[in-house]
């Protein structure tokens, strides 16, 4: 185990998976001689040279279709969006021709590709720079959808991407490169998609949270300890597959559930895992599942607007509350 | 001391206001927990209420011989130096009104968390975390008056209503009571919008026992005499006889009764009976013993009579608990013998007798009044050749038994006098068939004609 940040975690996972397979390859916008907009890439063109380490023009469509393509005859193209955001512009692509390839060609085609880069809300980065974009994604059969919580996780689910026969969107986060968390060095330490993990184990309540929003559930969780309520996080760290059984088993245990998410609520993560608990663990609710997500408005740029619009500790804390029947208010 | 608000307990399902027959204590006489308050007139026995809290009785709202809504206020237990004015105020609309129409509970007094019926002390587990947190103090007011407060508050929250309507209870809290055998219609929630969650079910299951069998002799209403000449007169209905009258025709309507009557020869089980009566130090037996015993064995043998009717599906009993029919002045009591499969003939013998009398004194408990599988209905000392019951729904069956009358019989020796009994079984034919039923009868007859097989 080493302490190293989150960033030079991902650095890591790259930098062994271009040494354990030739085939894989790192294309974006100023992944090489910029060493990455987040500096992800940093020192990789320097130790495997420009036909593995690809800088292309401001063109996402373009070289998320040279991935695509390159996948298809064999190769494990790593595509870096600058931001997440910019994904949209390779819409088409990810999600006419990286899903669907594979079903669509009876099988004859697999597209092992990565598409990663950080996404959701982070410092006034405004409507258009802020948005989860996981959930365009995970709604269309063919794609797999990770968001790394820790260092560990960012190594460990990165490798595992790089390696999976199937098209993975890998959704980084701006406010997260700089947290340093232990992370193993073994070059075989993988971490397999789709299994979530309990970040704290509690017995009131199950609390389902991912990236930034784990944190400030955490840190919601400190503050309710005082009041002796014991909050259980889970954080599913791949949303597809989604590791219902971890999720439902806690809530088994705790009979309710929060879930938390920065996007707009609408039709979310949330509405989702709250779909899976009452369907699978009806009979062990106390109290109905309650979500905490961002507002229905795009990201205001003023920094006291977005936190008026993302979910905050104290809003975490308070849906808690609300579904242990603590909040005073009966 | 915290002010405790006296209710009007739900004790029975149907109940849905009770009478105050009298109160054991008086405005000002000093109460301990648990002390007896009041005897209260219910649909199917008068019970004794608890008190639920110490202090000092300081008000009593509802007057002995009115009626109140169960869960509405009914008197104020606290301290000689405590403000009850906020409760009584509270209530103050309400009380007359619940005295007078039982119809409508009155919205102001319905209760809250802390002053559920008396069937439900709060008892919150300590390892629930919200039980633990203080309620929010906006001052510096003894915790007595906060209390007070809470409760007023408290009664502010839409409640479940008490007449039949849904009851709002988490899905874990329903499968707990399920196991747990708590009627959720009993028990106050403490969730938004009263929602029953957990904990209210957890209390509820750690609690005593609802009511105390009454030592005193039991009240009953008295009819006024008639006034000479009058064309007719129009009788109150007795608590007894409105539960009767609301619950047989949700029986007999949408129940589809079958019926099925088969003789039975008595004679063995008459010169057995009288055998064992004979016997000193041994209880006396009555034929409707044997038919209880020989009912209970061949349950077990054909447990699709021992069935209820569930909607989606039938639930069959494994276990035999019988209702046994008692007639009183008034009406008809069917108190329930538990686990009656399991017991030999004497014990039914006692154990029936003492139901049966307490029947009549009305001092049955409310646990004793519900949750029978099968029922037996006996007119035989009316002389009654044979007759027909109706079903008490969910049960799927009830066996209805004439007298032991002597006739002439037919024998292969030629004309002779033989005691016989007609049986007839009323069953529901959504749970079971003609020949079911008919199986069912023979069986008993033929543990009745054989009666020492009743004794092994």
């Amino acid at each position: 185990m080493a302490v190293m940040t989150y960033r030079e975690a991902l650095n890591l996972a790259l930098r062994e998976e271009l040494t354990r397979d030739p085939n894989v390859f790192v294309i974006g916008e100023e992944v090489g001689l910029y060493e990455g907009a987040y500096k992800v890439t940093q020192g990789l063109l320097k130790e495997f040279g420009p036909k593995r380490i690809v800088d292309t023009p401001i063109a996402e469509s373009g070289f998320t279709g040279v991935g695509i393509g390159a996948a298809m005859v064999g190769l494990r193209p790593v595509v870096e969006m600058m931001t997440f955001n910019f994904a949209l512009l390779a819409l088409d692509q990810i999600v006419n021709s990286a899903a669907k390839l594979h079903y669509m060609s009876g099988g004859q085609y697999n597209v092992p590709l990565v598409i990663r880069g950080p996404g959701g809300p982070a410092h006034q980065l405004a409507a258009q720079h802020s948005q989860s974009m996981e959930v365009y994604f995970y709604h269309v059969p063919g794609l797999k959808v990770v968001r790394p919580s820790t260092p560990m996780d960012a190594k460990g689910l990165l490798k595992a991407a790089i390696r999976d026969d199937n098209p993975v969107i890998f959704i980084e986060s701006e406010t997260l490169y700089n947290v340093k968390g232990e992370v193993p060095e073994d070059p075989d330490f993988v971490i397999p998609l789709g299994q979530a993990v309990v970040r704290r184990e509690g017995t009131d309540v199950t609390v389902v949270a991912y990236m930034g929003m784990m944190y400030r559930a955490m840190e919601a969780a400190e503050e309710l300890a005082k009041d002796g309520i014991s909050v259980e996080i889970v954080d599913p760290r791949s949303l597809q597959p989604l590791d219902t059984a971890t999720i439902i088993g806690s809530v088994r245990k705790t009979h309710r559930a929060v879930v938390v998410e920065a996007g707009a609520g609408f039709a979310g993560m949330g509405s989702e895992i709250a779909t899976e608990i009452t369907e699978e663990a009806f009979d062990d609710l106390d109290a109905p599942v309650l979500r905490v997500t961002g507002a229905q408005a795009p990201m205001p740029y003023a920094r006291n607007l977005e936190r008026a619009k993302t979910p905050t500790k104290e809003k975490i804390a308070d849906a808690i509350r609300r579904v242990c029947y603590a909040n005073g208010s009966r | 001391m915290p002010v405790t608000k006296v209710v009007m307990p739900k004790l029975s399902e149907q109940m849905e206001s009770g009478k105050i027959i009298k109160w054991l204590k008086k405005e000002g006489d000093r109460v301990q927990s648990g002390d007896i308050l009041a005897e209260v007139e219910t649909d199917k026995a008068d019970v004794e209420m608890e008190a639920f809290g110490s202090g000092v009785l300081r008000k009593i709202l509802v007057a002995a011989g009115n009626k109140a809504p169960v869960g509405s206020l009914i008197g104020v237990i606290a301290e000689e130096n405590d403000d009850i004015g906020a409760v009584v105020a509270q209530a103050g609309s309400g009380a007359p009104a619940a005295a007078a129409s039982e119809a409508k509970a009155p919205s102001g007094a319905k209760p809250g968390m802390a002053d559920r019926p008396a069937a439900v002390p709060p008892q919150p587990k300590s390892e629930d975390p919200a039980a633990r947190k203080p309620s929010p103090s906006t001052g510096s007011e003894s915790p007595g008056s906060r209390r007070v407060q809470d409760a007023v508050a408290a009664a502010s929250v839409p409640q479940p209503s008490g007449d039949g309507g849904r009851v709002k209870a988490s899905p874990l809290a329903r499968k707990i009571a399920a196991q747990s055998g708590v009627d959720l219609k009993l028990i106050q929630g403490s969730g938004p919008g009263g929602r029953i969650v957990r904990r209210d079910v957890e209390a509820a299951s750690t609690a005593p026992a609802a009511a105390a069998v009454a030592a005193a002799p039991a009240l009953r209403p008295v009819a006024q005499p008639a006034a000479a000449g009058a064309e007719y007169e129009d009788l109150p209905l007795s608590p007894m006889r409105s539960a009767i009258a609301r619950r047989m025709p949700l029986s007999k309507a949408p129940v589809p009764h079958f019926y099925v009557t088969s003789e039975v020869a008595m004679d063995r089980a008459w010169e057995l009976r009288e055998e064992l009566n004979g016997l000193e130090g041994q209880p006396k037996i009555s034929v409707n013993d044997f038919i209880i015993r020989a009912c209970a064995l061949t349950l077990l043998q054909h447990p699709g009579v021992n069935a209820s009717f569930q909607g989606e599906s039938i639930r069959v009993f494994h276990r035999v608990h019988m209702g046994i029919a008692v007639a009183l002045e008034e009406g008809l009591i069917t108190p329930v013998l538990r686990d009656v499969h399991a017991k030999p003939l004497a014990q039914i013998a006692v154990e029936a007798r003492d139901l049966a009398e307490r029947a009549r004194q009305r001092k049955l408990r409310t646990q004793e009044l519900s949750g029978a599988t099968f029922s037996i209905s006996n007119l035989g000392m009316f002389d009654v050749r044979d007759f027909s019951a109706i079903i008490n729904p969910p049960e799927g069956a009830i066996l209805a038994v004439g007298s032991v009358r002597r006739v002439p019989v037919v024998s292969d020796e030629g004309l002779g006098v033989g005691r016989r009994m007609a049986l007839t079984i009323s069953c529901d034919h959504r749970v079971m068939d003609g020949a079911m039923g008919a199986r069912f009868l023979q069986d008993v007859k033929k543990l009745l004609e054989e009666p020492l097989r009743l004794l092994v």
